[in-house]
């Protein structure tokens, strides 16, 4: 059948510059680069190239340039590129188009469009230079009431909590959809931080059970790797009932890359598929979910908080009102705008709703009806820098979860093809050459990098608006303002226009 | 030991089950939720009714219930064994990865959905009677035989109801007798039992005749039928990248 599908990309290379070393050609696992012997040229099959700059970071001489490909069909406000691209891709094969990460698409994004406040004049700012600033927060349900024995000493009904040094946490990404070496940066990088990871629903490494207090596990609908040891090892347990960039279906690893290590972790044989149906079997109702999340109460002696993680969708208030009278202790909102290691196309580009809105509708939903203190709220679905988390915090938020950010401070480009296996910065790849370009001593140090620098973003950002500790922030949306927004839209946000 | 579970609520009664740490009898049971969760190296015997989630994440232990058990038996399963002597709910051993679960009466809808098996764990489960639709949904791993030994169900007709074998991509299926009528996908392969087969039925069905006293050659003494999937990626080709 003819191909008729173009590349993404130009690869520029300066033959100047150019000194054949070929470092390009080993780098590059999608096997763009080639080198011809009998002319002594490098060559370049740019319809392979991806875009992921491995080579452009490497080259000794800086040669290579990738550039947008600059070829197009007849102009079309209509038909754009992609659109008659993905005509042609499915037209040859049949199949059903698979993405990797958040949506590109330009969907709005009301971060961008809430600005923070500031103290000026008649209320002080406070330096976090001079003065301590809390940035400390616990995850878990808040008692109803104060409890005291005969004498009148307090007795202790504090439901178990996670406490986190800042409120940011590492977000579900499995073994199996990321490497070892990119799921140990992250378990050093929470255990130094006094934050947590989440495993994701591809089981737990053995290697890995000696971070289990900085860990949280995830039982999602396959059910891999979910034994005794697994819930006891763990911090929290989430159960996994949706993923903001695939909301309503489950998930599949194909069974290339259940390698004998990946295998171990989800206890299932080398090779085969890993199917995540779209539901649980056993959870049609608010009254099932409970007795899901009783059961991993139960199993783990009631020691840990359980957290129900679900996609941000058009009911999610009602939804989130359930799920807080469901027992469970956390509630994880994704948002559509969140990552992927490999979702249909369609419905990452179409389904569900922006985390902005998801949360302040469900921050409100849940004071509305007195039950806000039955359980903490942690966002996920695009936090890309410490202003969003502030923003989000503003907004009713307890705590952040990042994937996509952590991933690219261990060195992914946003590339956009995990689900090729192929990352040639050895994060999206179980392939052995490739997952040892990670290095997990340097990737938890950015991590730990990262993660500090934002925590002293967010100092000064409280600093500034005269607030000393986070959890006077959290649902403060007086704080917040929005620009270029609409009435309806401000007043989901529950927030007033900048300069009200 | 002697727990007399009446009238205690599913926590209390856990942690007495807890509490005393090894063999024990419950009596008096009556839909108390997840009891003998995540249990090894003891011996359950239990009177009455448990509620659902009987022997979830179950890790070695024997659980054995002289009455009914409801929805979702060893769920999560990963070793020990559960035998039930009455009927059970829906969604028996849902992921279930290792031991056994052995009913001498009929389970609901999708039982051994999504069982898997690793390595040396291959779980079992054994239905005396016949089973409700969606049998061995996304069957991954692992055994289940189904006997129909109080005749067909009659609901459907057969010892099977509905649907069953949905997304199966792995482990095997027996069914007593020829399959003659049930309806299955595209993505099995259905046969009569050859003599590898028989063998290894014969050990699976050891537990099964000697929990509810059949006679392992009487149970033997008729056609098998024998379903397995065609493929392990049953979801290979339906994608393309973009």
């Amino acid at each position: 059948m003819p191909n008729y599908i173009l590349p993404d990309f130009e690869v520029e290379r300066r033959d100047d510059r150019c000194i054949r070393c070929r470092v390009c050609e080993r780098q590059c696992a999608n096997e763009v680069h080639s080198y011809d012997e009998e002319n002594d040229v490098m060559l370049a099959d740019e319809l392979k190239c991806v875009g992921c700059h491995r080579c452009v970071a490497l080259c000794p001489t800086r040669a290579l340039k990738i550039v947008k490909y600059s070829g197009t069909f007849r102009e079309n406000a209509n038909w754009s590129n992609q659109s008659i691209l993905e005509i042609y891709k499915q037209a040859e094969s049949g199949g059903v188009l698979l993405s990797s990460m958040g949506t590109p698409n330009p969907c709005p994004v009301y971060f961008d469009k809430i600005l923070i406040n500031a103290s000026q004049v008649t209320n002080p700012s406070i330096d976090p230079l001079r003065e301590p600033m809390e940035t400390r927060v616990f995850l878990g349900k808040r008692p109803q009431n104060i409890e005291r024995d005969e004498t009148g000493k307090l007795n202790n009904n504090l439901p178990p909590q996670l406490e986190l040094s800042v409120p940011i946490m590492f977000s579900a990404m499995s073994y199996g959809s990321i490497s070892y070496n990119a799921h140990e940066s992250l378990a050093r990088a929470a255990t130094e931080l006094g934050i947590y990871y989440n495993t994701g629903e591809g089981g737990l490494h053995e290697d890995f059970y000696k971070y289990g207090p900085n860990t949280i596990v995830q039982v999602a609908s396959g059910r891999f790797g979910v034994h005794k040891g697994y819930l006891d090892v763990a911090a929290a347990i989430e159960i996994k009932m949706g993923q903001g960039a695939k909301p309503g279906i489950g998930g599949h690893l194909p069974g290339e890359k259940i390698t004998e290590d990946v295998s171990r972790a989800r206890m299932i044989p080398v090779g085969t598929d890993a199917i995540s149906p779209a539901p649980h079997h056993d959870i049609y109702s608010i009254e099932d979910l409970r007795q899901l999340v009783y059961s991993l109460k139960e199993a783990t002696e009631y020691k840990k908080p359980v957290i129900v993680k679900v996609a941000a969708v058009h009911n999610i208030a009602a939804i989130a009102s359930g799920i807080a009278r469901s027992g469970a202790d956390i509630i994880a909102i994704d948002g559509f705008r969140g990552g992927t290691g490999a979702a249909p196309t369609r419905i990452r580009d179409n389904v569900g709703i922006p985390i902005e809105l998801a949360l302040a509708s469900v921050d409100k939903r849940l004071r509305d009806e007195g039950i806000r203190g039955n359980v903490s709220l942690v966002v996920a679905g695009s936090i890309r820098n410490s202003a969003d988390v502030v923003k989000a915090i503003a907004l009713g938020a307890d705590a952040c979860y990042i994937g996509t950010a952590a991933l690219i401070a261990l060195g992914c480009h946003l590339c956009r093809t995990c689900h090729l296996g192929k990352c040639n910065w050895g994060i999206a790849t179980q392939r052995p050459d490739l997952v040892k370009r990670l290095n997990p001593e340097i990737g938890y140090k950015r991590l730990v990098n990262l993660v500090t620098a934002w925590q002293h973003e967010i100092k000064e950002l409280l600093g500034g608006m005269g607030i000393n500790s986070i959890e006077a922030l959290r649902g403060n949306r007086l704080m917040l303002r929005g620009v270029g927004l609409n009435e309806k839209e401000l007043e989901i946000l529950g927030i007033k226009h900048a300069g009200e | 030991m002697v727990i007399n579970a009446y009238g205690l609520d599913f926590k209390e009664l856990n942690a007495k089950i807890r509490a005393v740490g090894s063999d024990c009898v419950v009596e008096g049971c009556i839909g108390q939720r997840y009891i003998g969760e995540g249990l090894d190296g003891v011996t359950l015997k239990l009177y009455g009714t448990p509620g659902n989630t009987l022997g979830g994440y179950l890790n070695g232990a024997t659980i054995e219930v002289f009455g009914n058990a409801q929805d979702e038996v060893g769920d999560t399963m990963n070793a020990g064994r559960i035998i039930v002597h009455g009927n059970i709910g829906d969604a028996a051993g849902y992921a279930m990865r290792g031991g056994v679960i052995c009913v001498r009466g009929n389970a609901g809808y999708r039982t051994g959905i999504h069982m898997k098996e690793y390595k040396d764990k291959r779980p079992v489960i054994i239905i005396g009677g016949y089973t409700g639709s969606f049998l061995g949904e996304y069957q991954a791993g692992g055994v289940i035989i189904v006997l129909g030994l109080g005749g067909p169900s009659p609901y459907t007709g057969n010892i099977v109801g509905e649907f069953p074998c949905t997304g199966m991509h792995g482990g095997k299926l027996f069914l007593r007798g020829r399959a003659e009528g049930v309806d299955f996908p595209a993505q099995v392969n259905v046969r009569l039992a050859g003599e590898e087969d028989r063998a290894e039925l014969a050990g699976h069905l050891e537990i099964f005749a000697y929990s509810f006293g059949y006679p392992l050659g009487w149970l033997l003494d008729s056609d098998y039928t024998v379903v397995t999937p065609n493929t392990k990626r049953p979801y290979k080709q339906l994608y393309v990248q973009n």
